[in-house]
């Protein structure tokens, strides 16, 4: 099971955090610290895995962003890499080239993403074509109610709630 | 607290946003956009500037969550999750994601779902209300809100929630829509890992899943399986009956034609083979019939899979670990190894790394299989990356045994030679350790400790220097061997310590040897003047520590015989060390200087050579790594709670106490003067001394010294050096009649305590001085000590409770024992002292008590 997984800049600017274990906000913090550091300074030929504690992390670099994973012990690292792999082609899919910025401004897009992926820890979908009919069937939801909202209140023209 | 009561009573029903805006909108400003906001803190240039903009922006938020304000509220709690990321406190949106979760809007409930995952986990105590609206949105109509509720469950999922929100999932569980289906399946496996009991009502249902077409269905069914097998040994019993059911699955997985939806690199599912190879491993493990039905799934799987990928070579890692795991065939597990093998060739650093991780798993089970891929495994050190280099290391090591030793050993010494410094510790005390296990002869052995030497000389462990010694000493026909190597090594390099000093040693023992002819070895061309020169540019250097240098100046004593044309230049170099600002060197020197002028006579018989010593226990031959020595020296430093810790090193001491037998050789240093040797003249018990004086100097930490190093007999000070320190109350042992060697019960961080024993008719006495080497005192020095039950101790109060720094001084205390059963005797110490302020607690153990003691 992945315990949390986290997106940073090659600056350490945290971009994303999903935490499948509970932990107190101090310990997240200190973690996530931890483990930018540590990772920003691994070189390059150097292989995506770390043992820390008694856990395994799991991180690829794809352009300015690092998709950083921990899993357990008994996981296989080689998956957990395809599975940040196929968070990234959704991303991709749904931005349409996805770039750092896409998910610095949406970033509660990119949570939505994740959860339709992962659920507490383990994969969920294996179809990329179902977890983006999800995600636009619920955006699709959204869209409604913003219509009917704005069809409802004239004066809210000027500065949709969402 | 009042948010939280108006949460309870009121019950939730959305205003309408159009009527919430006509009354108040002329109060309140329309609150800033989400993309304004990160537009601005985005803009900030520094840190300090952020927190204004955040500080700003969060006075606005509490603002507007305090009025109540529905139409905004979702707005404002995902700026408050962003704001939450960067660092800043966002636990006053907590109730206000709870609203939100409430509202029927669907935009508010995903974003107040968003929240409640982000800000709140299992430790907040707002769970009842959450488990409330949790299980309202369980039961709704539009899938996307159970969706949103199942998830959010899965992340938070505390005891009570799982208790008490399991009968809507295992519900959900049996719907007739995947979607559902599998998110409730996964959140069944995070109730069962909270909640292990609830595991039962779950069972029927998942036996049900398995029969889905669905990818989504068919993955979480498997994992909630996985859980719970590991959790209940009576479910994995029951679902073992399936293995033939999720055999076929998976056959069918791997035949089946290609499907764009689940395909990756031309792999079909990857993410479900996998599971399903992980939940085989599960299920075969220890279980005959079970591994036999998995035998030909697992060849399969094994040759079929595509490897030009990384998603590929992630199945046949699967793979090999359930071929490892299970009681599979032995052809199986060659396949699987070579598998490993072959992943060593692999151009990806990732691929070769799980595979020298899997290799180290499985090298005891398969000892002969891993070994085939030697070579591989060898090259894999010249890996530039560090973590690979490290894996191939210890799979290296693993691998020696006496028929490759001498080809492995060539790599690896290759191998510390290029290594950074942390690779070097680890891998010379490896070398060391195997090249004791597996040695083909002496010589080799010698060659290879003294190429470690050589080559890590400074970050090797501290017992080698004596190991090595000891070793050279037992075979005697390489003694000139041996000197003449070391002659040429330390010729050409003083920096490493532990050589220079082996050399030393060497050089005072047999350096008659270093011109005698060598079998295979071509003649040094040196004069007896050449190493008698060494040795004073050994002493002379800023290279070498002091430990160094005594173990130098021992050395030219000892040629003062050995090589009697060089005795007036050796005389007038002690000489020159008569005024070393350095204490024990200066003694030592003044002590030999004596010995040319007033015991001449006994020189020749003193400066013999040493006798054979006994393997010292405490080498650690058990040792297998560095990694157990650093562990033991993190023990030691650990002085708050070396309660516990003291357990294992208590078995270790009787372990010592095993080896030793019934032997009279007490462990430590321990001058034995009982009895004097008949073959010398009246230097006997001297020369144990000064024999004592050798060993007891390994690099640990110099010997004691005394307050005052000019004393009027050098016979006396000669005792001294021996371990008597000058204050101790027995001190004339030589005159006692049963005399009982005096034990070094503890020598730690320049805390040096020594026992001298008495006895007096039933009772014994034991005098102890406890010095203090290091620079500063060691102030409210208390000791303590603690004897088995049979015995009776009575501790009489200290002389002081300060030791003095430098060895000027020692304090006494007298400890009284009573021994009625007449057993052997066991001391456990503790010391408590503060050095500069800093308060150390030292603990102990002695069993190293003469047994002519008690006896």
């Amino acid at each position: 099971m992945m315990q949390f997984m986290l997106l940073f800049s090659r600056q350490g600017k945290l971009r994303l955090q999903k935490w499948y274990e509970a932990h107190p906000d101090k310990v997240k913090k200190k973690i996530t610290r931890e483990l930018i550091t540590t990772i920003l300074s691994r070189k390059p030929k150097m292989c995506s895995f770390i043992e820390w504690k008694d856990m395994k992390i799991v991180y690829k670099r794809y352009a300015s962003l690092y998709f950083c994973c921990c899993v357990e012990r008994d996981d296989n690292e080689l998956l957990t890499l395809e599975i940040i792999h196929r968070y990234v082609e959704l991303l991709d899919k749904y931005f349409g080239s996805v770039c750092e910025l896409d998910i610095i401004f949406n970033f509660e897009k990119a949570y939505f993403m994740l959860d339709e992926l992962l659920l507490g820890g383990e994969v969920q979908e294996t179809s990329k074509k179902n977890v983006l009919k999800a995600i636009a069937a619920q955006d699709l939801l959204q869209e409604e109610e913003k219509d009917l909202y704005l069809q409802n209140d004239i004066l809210s023209l000027l500065a949709p709630p969402w | 607290m009042e948010d939280e009561h108006k949460l309870k009573s009121t019950p939730f029903t959305m205003t309408d946003p159009h009527f919430v805006k006509s009354t108040k909108k002329g109060i309140m400003p329309t609150p800033k956009r989400l993309r304004d906001l990160i537009r601005e803190i985005r803009a900030a240039r520094t840190a300090a500037d952020e927190r204004s903009v955040v500080n700003k922006e969060c006075a606005d938020i509490r603002q507007t969550f305090r009025e109540e304000d529905n139409t905004y509220r979702c707005r404002n709690v995902a700026k408050l999750l962003y704001i939450h990321m960067l660092g800043f406190p966002a636990h006053f949106g907590q109730l206000e994601c709870l609203k939100l979760i409430a509202s029927p809007r669907f935009t508010d409930k995903r974003i107040g779902y968003l929240g409640g995952m982000l800000l709140l986990d299992e430790r907040q105590d707002v769970h009842l209300l959450v488990t409330n609206s949790l299980k309202n949105d369980l039961n709704h109509q539009t899938q996307y809100i159970v969706s949103l509720a199942l998830c959010t469950l899965g992340a938070i999922c505390s005891c009570e929630m799982s208790r008490d929100l399991a009968g809507e999932v295992e519900k959900l569980l049996k719907s007739s829509n995947a979607y559902i289906k599998k998110k409730a399946a996964l959140c069944a496996v995070r109730i069962i890992r909270k909640v292990p009991d609830l595991m039962e009502m779950f069972i029927p249902a998942t036996r049900a899943l398995l029969n889905e077409k669905n990818h989504g269905v068919l993955l979480t069914a498997v994992a909630l399986i996985i859980e719970m097998c590991e959790k209940s040994p009576d479910t994995l019993n029951h679902f073992r009956r399936l293995v033939p059911k999720i055999i076929r699955i998976l056959k069918n997985l791997i035949m089946s034609g290609y499907s764009p939806q689940h395909d990756v690199n031309g792999v079909s599912d990857p993410f479900l083979q996998v599971k399903i190879l992980r939940l085989l491993r599960l299920l075969g493990k220890g279980d005959m019939e079970a591994s036999e039905t998995m035998n030909d799934i697992l060849a399969q799987v094994a040759t079929n899979t595509e490897t030009s990928k990384n998603v590929g070579n992630s199945i046949l890692y699967e793979t090999v670990m359930t071929i490892m795991d299970i009681k599979s065939e032995s052809g199986l597990r060659v396949l699987a190894v070579n598998i490993l093998g072959r992943f060593l060739l692999n151009n990806d650093k990732n691929i070769r790394y799980v595979a020298l991780n899997t290799l180290l798993r499985v090298v005891n089970a398969d000892y002969n299989a891993v070994q085939r891929h030697r070579s591989t495994i060898v090259d894999c050190l010249k890996d530039p990356d560090s973590s690979i280099k490290k894996r191939a290391m210890e799979l290296c090591f693993a691998l020696i045994n006496s028929n490759n030793v001498r080809s492995m050993m060539k790599e690896l010494v290759v191998f510390m030679e290029k290594a950074e410094p942390d690779f070097k510790t680890e891998c010379s005390s490896n070398i060391v350790t195997s090249a004791e296990k597996y040695s083909p002869n002496k010589r080799w052995h010698i060659d290879t400790v003294m190429k470690v030497l050589t080559t890590a000389g400074n970050n090797i462990r501290d017992d080698v220097v004596s190991q090595l010694i000891q070793l050279i000493q037992a075979s005697s026909q390489l003694h000139a061997y041996a000197v003449q190597k070391l002659y040429i090594c330390t010729t050409t390099d003083l920096h490493q310590q532990p050589l220079v000093q082996v050399a030393s040693w060497c050089l005072g023992e047999y350096g008659d040897l270093a011109f005698v002819a060598v079998e295979d070895e071509e003649p040094l061309d040196i004069t007896e003047a050449d190493v008698v020169e060494l040795l004073e540019k050994i002493l002379q250097t800023n290279y070498s520590s002091v430990v160094t240098k005594e173990y130098a100046i021992n050395a030219l004593m000892k040629l003062s015989t050995r090589l009697p044309s060089q005795t007036k230049r050796i005389q007038s170099v002690l000489s020159i060390y008569g005024s070393s600002m350095d204490l024990e060197l200066q003694q030592r020197a003044v002590e030999y200087s004596a010995l040319f002028t007033k015991h001449d006579q006994m020189r020749s018989g003193l400066l013999e050579k040493m006798p054979l010593q006994e393997a010292k226990v405490t080498n650690g031959d058990d040792m297998t790594n560095g990694d157990a020595l650093l562990d033991e020296l993190e023990d030691n430093n650990d002085t708050s709670n070396n309660i516990q810790k003291i357990e294992p090193r208590k078995t270790e001491s009787q372990n010592i106490l095993d080896l030793l037998g019934d032997g009279n050789e007490p462990l430590a240093p321990v001058i034995s003067n009982s009895k004097p040797s008949k073959d010398t003249s009246g230097g006997g018990a001297l020369l144990d001394l000064l024999g004592d004086l050798d060993m007891s100097s390994p690099a640990g930490g110099p010997p004691p010294l005394m307050a005052n190093p000019m004393l009027d007999s050098p016979l006396d000070s000669m005792m001294l050096i021996g371990g008597d320190s000058s204050t101790s109350p027995v001190n004339n042992s030589l005159d006692e009649a049963p005399a009982y060697p005096p034990v070094t019960a503890f020598e730690k961080n320049g805390l040096k305590i020594e026992f001298n024993f008495k006895r007096d008719g039933e009772q014994i006495q034991v005098h102890l001085a406890s010095t203090n080497s290091t620079f500063s005192d060691m102030e409210n020095f208390v000791f303590q000590a603690a004897v088995p039950k049979s015995f009776q101790l009575q501790l009489e109060p200290p002389s002081a409770s300060t030791i003095p720094a430098n060895n000027a001084g020692a304090v006494t205390q007298v400890i009284k024992i009573n021994n009625p059963q007449k057993q052997a005797i066991r001391m456990r110490l503790r010391m408590t002292y503060t050095t500069n302020g800093s308060p150390v607690t030292e603990q102990g153990e002695v069993s190293n008590f003469p047994n002519n003691l008690w006896q």
